[in-house]
């Protein structure tokens, strides 16, 4: 445990600060560059706004699921099908989507002998934007499956209580089934970054290793591809541990408050 | 929970039932309707057109020309084998390493399994390119460990931890072991029959379902392979991609059936029919 997690770690720590003369922060100054910080802000961005994503179409698809009046076998599918799409793994993802939204993907075709030429309307399923639609394939299904449980916890009583205090829909979502569901709600926006920060097999198959991201850059330095040291890559690497140290620690400062009232 | 509920909404005074009526449509209503469409349409899509387009031979005509090429592939079966090969490999150090020490906790040392579950969440804060950072720096060394595929299923067994951890919580959290224990003593047993007799028999669902899942992650497990340049199934993947399209939308398809099958497995498997997650992307 120690010699293949814990040391790997350190050594990456200890390596982002040593130079051939001691101590030194030349590597991690080398961070602050602009092929960097871009890594750095397209991982973070594409991240949060494929874990935004998958939190919201997961809630409106689970609320949908768990409806009264669904049909029936629909809660199984939906379930059974969330688990094979969470764990779909990123290589075949990226060709099933190159194959569908690609330059020459069939619905790319398609739209544009429609006269919709996607492409040319700027978008790209090789940018963080296309690869934010890529993400939520995985992401939906994981919040789908994670906010399940908790939405089935909502007791139908708490409802109609509300209702009988008179609160509309709307106010029985903002001051009773909200509160209930945030430390959920944050755990799955941590789990979700996390899972799409350190995605690395779907981007690389989609973009052969041509987008800023974190884990490309370690990669392309790793094996390689630009002429630089290692240490390079373990500032990195410490970064994307850092980074999801922050994320952890703002969610367990933000899940004390929010579980605070609960008794 | 469902009789409470029929209850509530029996003989209920006129006035809340029309609160209820008002709120809580039974129709499954428009809104419903559209939200799984469209996520229907999302998730099905790309599957349909990447079968679509694994019949493709060029022009207009269809077939399993890529299919057949695939099955004449060695490289395919090396590929394939060697994943195949490594899940076992991880499973078997999974179920060797974990299931005692899980079960010495829950037995013996409760108040360790806070930091157990601690330990078990760690890999999910280090990414794997990471932790592949870390290990390429750190071992450089000896050349029959490191120099051979048997060398990933260090990295994997972190890989799944987490997942194979939960799976195998669950199943002994819902065991009384201790009772369990007792009794096969009291009838005198010795520790070895306790546990193959009454212990692991009664796990067997639960560790079905971390094999499967560890399976479907060692199967797509990319990064550390692709780094440390072995030739795993998702490898092979990546490079057939980049040559011959159609090939590559057929071998998708079957990773994707794989995977399938592990989860149906899992979700059959599973005592309470909660799905489980995997680590691969």
């Amino acid at each position: 445990m120690a010699a293949f997690l814990l040391l790997p770690t350190l050594v990456l720590l200890v390596q982002a600060f040593s130079g051939p003369h001691g101590p030194t922060l030349e590597w991690v100054r080398t961070l602050g560059s602009y092929r960097y910080r871009t890594a750095f802000r397209n991982s973070v961005l594409l991240s949060a706004w494929s874990a935004i994503l998958g939190l919201a179409a997961g809630l409106a698809i689970a609320h949908a699921v768990l409806r009264p009046g669904a049909p029936r076998g629909l809660r199984t599918l939906a379930t059974s099908f969330a688990a094979v799409a969470a764990n779909f793994a990123g290589v075949p993802l990226a060709f099933a989507f190159i194959a569908t939204l690609g330059t020459l993907g069939l619905l790319t075709t398609a739209l544009r002998s429609a006269g919709i030429d996607i492409y040319a309307a700027g978008f790209s399923l090789y940018s963080v934007s296309g690869l934010t639609i890529v993400y939520a394939y995985f992401q939906v299904p994981l919040m789908l499956i994670v906010i399940m449980p908790a939405l089935e916890g909502l007791k139908r009583e708490w409802r109609e209580a509300a209702s009988n205090l008179g609160a509309s829909s709307w106010q029985y979502w903002r001051h009773v089934a909200f509160p209930v569901l945030l430390p959920s709600l944050l755990a799955a926006f941590v789990l979700l970054f996390g899972n799409a920060f350190s995605a690395y097999a779907t981007p690389y198959a989609l973009t052969s290793g041509n987008i800023g991201l974190l884990p490309i850059e370690i990669s392309n330095l790793l094996s390689g591809n630009v002429t630089l040291a290692p240490q390079v890559a373990a500032a990195l690497a410490a970064g994307m541990v850092a980074v999801m140290a922050v994320v952890l620690a703002i969610y367990a400062l933000a899940n004390r408050r929010a579980s605070r009232w609960r008794g | 929970m469902a009789g409470v509920m029929e209850e509530a909404r029996g003989p209920a005074p006129a006035p809340r039932q029309r609160a209820i009526a008002l709120w809580k449509p039974v129709r499954f209503g428009l809104g419903g309707w559209a939200t799984i469409v469209i996520a229907a349409l999302y998730f099905f899509a790309p599957l349909v057109i990447t079968g679509v387009f694994s019949l493709w031979e060029g022009r207009s005509r269809y077939g399993f020309a890529a299919y057949r090429g695939l099955l004449a592939d060695g490289e395919m079966w090396s590929s394939l084998l060697l994943s195949f090969r490594l899940s076992i490999e991880t499973i078997a150090l999974g179920l060797v390493l974990l299931l005692p020490a899980m079960i010495f906790v829950h037995l013996r040392a409760p108040r360790l399994r806070p930091l157990f579950e601690f330990i078990s969440a760690l890999p999910f804060v280090v990414p794997a390119i990471a932790l592949v950072a870390g290990l390429t720096a750190l071992y450089t060394g000896p050349d029959w460990l490191i120099g051979t595929p048997n060398y990933l299923v260090i990295p994997y067994f972190f890989l799944a931890l987490p997942y194979a951890y939960r799976a195998l919580d669950v199943g002994l959290s819902a065991l009384d072991l201790r009772t369990l224990t007792e009794a096969g003593q009291s009838l005198g047993a010795s520790w070895p029959q306790i546990l193959f007799r009454v212990v692991l028999p009664n796990l067997v669902s639960a560790m079905l379902g971390a094999i499967l899942l560890t399976l479907a992650i060692v199967m797509g497990e990319f990064t550390f392979a692709n780094i440390l340049l072995f030739r795993t199934f998702a490898v092979y993947i990546t490079d057939v991609g980049q040559s011959a399209v159609t090939e590559a939308a057929a071998l998708t398809l079957l990773s994707f059936a794989i995977t399938w099958g592990a989860m149906l497995g899992v979700l059959a498997t599973g005592r309470g029919r909660t799905a489980q997650v995997g680590g691969a992307h």
